[in-house]
């Protein structure tokens, strides 16, 4: 709630993925979700669990598992990166005498290994990015939340903060919330996505059950024959099907359908396949199917 | 997470206890601080005068001493309440200047750089962290002021001996609170001066200007109107009343007029005023009516994102 205005209402799921995308429009409250899930916000009814932690009555617990990597410039001025990423790793509650180890570390790991007695102030933007991942990861937590991570990089340093964020997941000892509105840094890192618009949950949804599902969507290009009949063809073996243009047919495969009957229909009926695609449903059209649906869901998704 | 595996790894070491975290901000806002010039210059400064005291209590004590210096011992200054009054009222004035110089940009700085959101998503509360902003001036200012006068307090009770300590006993308490109103409110004026103004210049200036321009004017007012109720407005004076009052060298009457005034307001008229100082337990609640505000301006804007309240809120759809 800001002043009187809510902005996150009727907020209710389980998040599990290892990578977790957290997509929506801009003034959709994504950030104020983070927010919210810090305890920068109370919420003004309902509550949330990180870990099995209740985020209102255990707060300073939760946050010690999570490490945070603002959207904005955020540092402390007039220190060298290494000191300022142990003094967030000493705040998180490491010993001084772990907190510098651990803060060379993450500075090599993040690759700010060579920069890293180097005031932050100096720093270009997308090593502003590595130190603020670096300082977000430096304890070792196992939630870390990144809200807009790739935002102002060039393409070299984009491919490096998402391969870092790739290597984090795929380590498999943190589990990450990706908060961003660039679909493309959300599909390349994340397994589950939610979809939040004007403040409720418009999609919630496994992308890799999402991919396999999606593989049952068949589109062809037909050249010649009857296109009427062998559709009709095709929806007597069960399949739904829909005729787009005058050489296009989108379909949807039963599981007792091969593709070999198609083509064996497409004989029959003296049509020529000129192109075979298991169409993908990508998450743009995801996305923007949550976003047609207004607030209501997208789809069920474990929701 | 070996420097050399570049891998990414949990932390499975021992941790800080919860309560000690926020001690981490002072640590090393200290270490800043002690790398400019001018505050160790002035900090050094700070310690002459304790120094020159301690020299006094000692001189007193030591009749050989005197006798090769040639010294009364009639001439120097009783060490009492009113010696530890000034050695307080003194101290203070340099620990306000340390002030200036350190307060203003430990939470300003912050803000500039949006650091509060990295503070506040740690396991730290926003209590805390102003608590370990306070923790930087607490510990220097208590370095320049309590510590070293009871020092001097309990090196002239060696001297003097049992008796004296027991008489006085009760200074250690007005040597201790005294200064630690000061370093309370003093702590708590500069946060919220830090947290309201970015820029350092203008934050001191804020803060000397409460301390001098509410203290000017209300000189002003004493004299135009010919009262004391002019140190209402008096930050300074409110602090100085305290502080005689913990001494018990506190007076309320203060001064008195008699005669044929040319002033505007009395413009000749024949006047007897006794000049009253406001109560003791004004000062005392106007200190903690400022120190209120301060707390209450920092719980605003100690916020780890900004709330920008609209006018005219969005329609539900």
């Amino acid at each position: 709630m800001f002043g009187k205005r809510p902005i996150l209402r009727s907020l209710d799921g389980v998040l599990k993925g290892r990578a977790i995308g957290l997509l929506g429009p801009n003034g959709a409250g994504k950030t104020t979700l983070i927010h919210t899930l810090l305890g920068f916000h109370p919420p003004t009814s309902g509550t949330a669990r990180i870990f099995g932690r209740d985020i209102s009555t255990n707060a300073k617990q939760v946050r010690a598992g999570i490490g945070y990597m603002p959207e904005s410039d955020s540092f402390i001025a007039k220190m060298s990166c290494v000191h300022f990423v142990r003094l967030m790793a000493e705040l998180s509650g490491i010993p001084a005498r772990h907190a510098l180890e651990r803060a060379h570390e993450a500075l090599f790991y993040v690759g700010l290994g060579e920069a890293r007695y180097r005031p932050i102030d100096s720093y270009s933007l997308g090593m502003k990015q590595l130190a603020k991942l670096a300082q977000a990861i430096v304890h070792g937590p196992k939630l870390i939340i990144l809200d807009e991570p790739t935002n102002g990089l060039d393409p070299p340093t984009r491919s490096r903060m998402i391969s870092l964020i790739r290597q984090i997941r795929d380590g498999g000892r943190a589990r990450i919330l990706l908060s961003s509105h660039l679909l493309r840094d959300v599909e390349e890192c994340c397994d589950e996505i939610l979809v939040l618009k004007d403040g409720c949950i418009a999609a919630n949804c496994d992308l890799e059950e999402e991919r396999k599902a999606n593989r049952k969507f068949i589109e062809l290009e037909t050249r010649g024959g009857n296109r009427p009949a062998f559709a009709e063809a095709v929806g007597g073996l069960g399949c739904e099907y829909a005729l787009s243009g005058e050489r296009r047919m989108k379909l949807i495969m039963q599981d007792s359908v091969e593709i070999g009957d198609l083509y064996r229909l497409a004989l029959e009926h003296g049509i020529q396949i000129r192109r075979l695609n298991f169409k993908r449903d990508s998450l743009e059209d995801i996305f923007l199917k949550a976003m047609e649906n207004g607030n209501g869901r997208a789809n069920d998704g474990g929701l | 997470m070996a420097v050399y595996e570049h891998l990414y790894g949990a932390y499975e070491g021992e941790s800080q206890t919860a309560w000690s975290r926020f001690l981490v901000i002072p640590r090393y806002a200290l270490r800043e601080t002690f790398k400019s010039k001018l505050f160790t210059t002035v900090f050094i400064l700070c310690f002459i005068y304790p120094l020159i005291a301690a020299i006094l209590v000692y001189l007193r004590h030591n009749a050989n001493a005197l006798a090769l210096l040639q010294i009364d011992v009639v001439e120097l200054l009783p060490v009492d309440a009113s010696f530890f009054r000034f050695f307080v009222w003194l101290q203070t004035s340099f620990a306000f200047i340390l002030t200036v110089i350190v307060g203003p940009p430990l939470i300003s700085r912050d803000l500039a750089n949006n650091a509060l959101p990295l503070y506040l998503s740690r396991p730290l509360s926003r209590t805390e962290y102003v608590l370990g902003k306070m923790a930087v001036l607490g510990f220097m200012l208590s370095l320049v002021t309590w510590v070293p006068g009871l020092l001097i307090f309990f090196f002239q009770a060696s001297l003097a001996g049992v008796g004296w300590l027991w008489t006085n006993l009760w200074m250690i308490w007005a040597i201790f609170l005294g200064s630690m109103v000061w370093i309370i409110l003093l702590s708590l004026l500069v946060l919220a001066i830090s947290s309201l103004v970015k820029w350092r210049v203008v934050a001191s200036g804020a803060l000397l200007g409460l301390f001098f321009v509410t203290g000017a004017f209300g000189e002003i007012v004493n004299q135009i109107v010919l009262t004391r109720l002019g140190h209402l407005i008096s930050l300074s004076a409110a602090m100085n009343s305290i502080v005689l009052g913990l001494f018990g060298l506190f007076e309320r009457q203060t001064g008195r007029v008699t005669g044929r005034i040319t002033n505007p307001i009395y413009d000749g008229q024949m006047v007897d005023i006794v000049l009253l100082e406001p109560p003791l337990w004004v000062s005392w609640l106007m200190v903690a009516a400022v120190c209120g505000v301060c707390v209450w301006l920092l719980s605003r804007k100690m916020r780890a994102s900004e709330v920008i309240k609209s006018r005219h809120p969005r329609r539900s759809r």
